[in-house]
């Protein structure tokens, strides 16, 4: 249920930097979502399809990439990735003295887009169709 | 091919602007804004109403209630004659910043010292919105478990206080305190956890001289 939230700033994101860059459609998505988010893809993935339609964005492909959270052993320096449910101790020697960073991001890292191009105007290209700009 | 553009924006970003926007509303008059987050039933308008019984009677106590639906949370705190705006999300899962700008203008913020915004029941989303509270606290409650932090780590990770509620039921439930205070640890390791049961007023007086310590701060740096 969340994910509809996520998913329009995920969409706002990526329609102001292609309308910035004066781009006609865009392409691909890359995404940042952290582990300890609880957000799940297939519901991101099923908003956004909902979201872009008729947007310049829509048909584009989502590439989500999970980053973990980092755990940090105090006792014997390990670090190692975290994803819920998260453990009370360190995988490699057990100690109970770690600390846990990260995985809450959620960031739009880089878009692919179609440039604009006023002898294009191909408004109904399948998805994914290479671009004639540029 | 496509041309690719780095972006490496926060999808929050929108939100994060009004609640920047609240946070400034809210230190012009020198008000302290507290975010309770918590699942449903942990016991966010009953850790509220409990404080109001524990708070300096001069001490001036707004509410914003965020609720999907219905007003029987606002209908509790109008009971008390303190003023409270209802929210009602209409379906969606958490408060945020935008839904608190429009709420503001139906309090009268100058004449308060203290707002309490009750999210809605979650521990998952409403950790993402930052409000403009300068507080958030988290409220888990001893029914609910001990595993909540290793469960919700986003959520824990993000509070600048914990709340146990229910503790009048801990001799009688198989809640690990030490197991909940060690999750609370390996997140937010300096993070105060108040001990508290909503019914009996156990552990109320530290919880509110804690919030009264924070109002004092947010007065000296900005208040009249």
């Amino acid at each position: 249920m969340h994910e509809l939230a996520i998913t329009q700033g995920i969409l706002s994101v990526v329609l102001e930097t292609a309308e910035a860059a004066g781009a006609r459609r865009v392409l691909a998505i890359d995404l940042t979502v952290g582990a300890l988010t609880g957000y799940v893809d297939d519901s991101i993935r099923f908003y956004f399809d909902l979201l872009s339609r008729g947007t310049s964005a829509e048909g584009a492909i989502l590439r989500i990439r999970r980053e973990p959270g980092e755990g940090h052993c105090q006792t014997c320096g390990a670090r190692f990735p975290v994803e819920p449910p998260v453990l009370p101790t360190c995988p490699f020697c057990g100690s109970p003295q770690i600390r846990i960073t990260g995985g809450t991001r959620c960031m739009v890292e880089r878009i692919e887009v179609e440039d604009g191009d006023e002898h294009s105007g191909c408004e109904g290209d399948p998805p994914g169709q290479p671009g004639r700009g540029l | 091919m496509g041309t690719s553009i780095p972006v490496v924006k926060a999808i929050l970003q929108a939100n994060q602007a009004v609640a920047s926007e609240n946070r400034a509303a809210f230190d012009r008059v020198g008000l302290l804004a507290v975010n309770l987050m918590a699942a449903p039933g942990a016991g966010k308008t009953s850790l509220i109403l409990a404080a109001l019984e524990h708070l300096p009677p001069a001490l001036r106590v707004g509410v914003i209630e965020g609720d999907i639906a219905s007003t029987l949370d606002a209908e509790r705190i109008a009971a008390r004659g303190i003023p409270v705006v209802q929210i009602n999300t209409g379906g969606a899962c958490h408060l945020d910043a935008p839904m608190i700008r429009s709420a503001l203008s139906h309090l009268p913020l100058e004449n308060l010292d203290l707002l309490f915004i009750e999210n809605v029941g979650n521990l998952i989303c409403p950790a993402e919105f930052d409000l403009g509270a300068h507080l958030n606290i988290v409220i888990a409650s001893v029914p609910e478990g001990h595993d909540k932090p290793y469960k919700y780590p986003g959520m824990f990770q993000k509070a600048d206080g914990v709340v146990l509620n229910k503790a009048d039921l801990l001799g009688f439930l198989d809640f690990d305190l030490e197991a909940f205070r060690h999750g609370l640890r390996i997140l937010r390791p300096d993070v105060p956890l108040f001990i508290v049961s909503c019914r009996t007023g156990q552990g109320m007086e530290a919880w509110v001289e804690w919030l009264l310590e924070h109002r004092r701060q947010q007065r000296e740096r900005h208040g009249p």
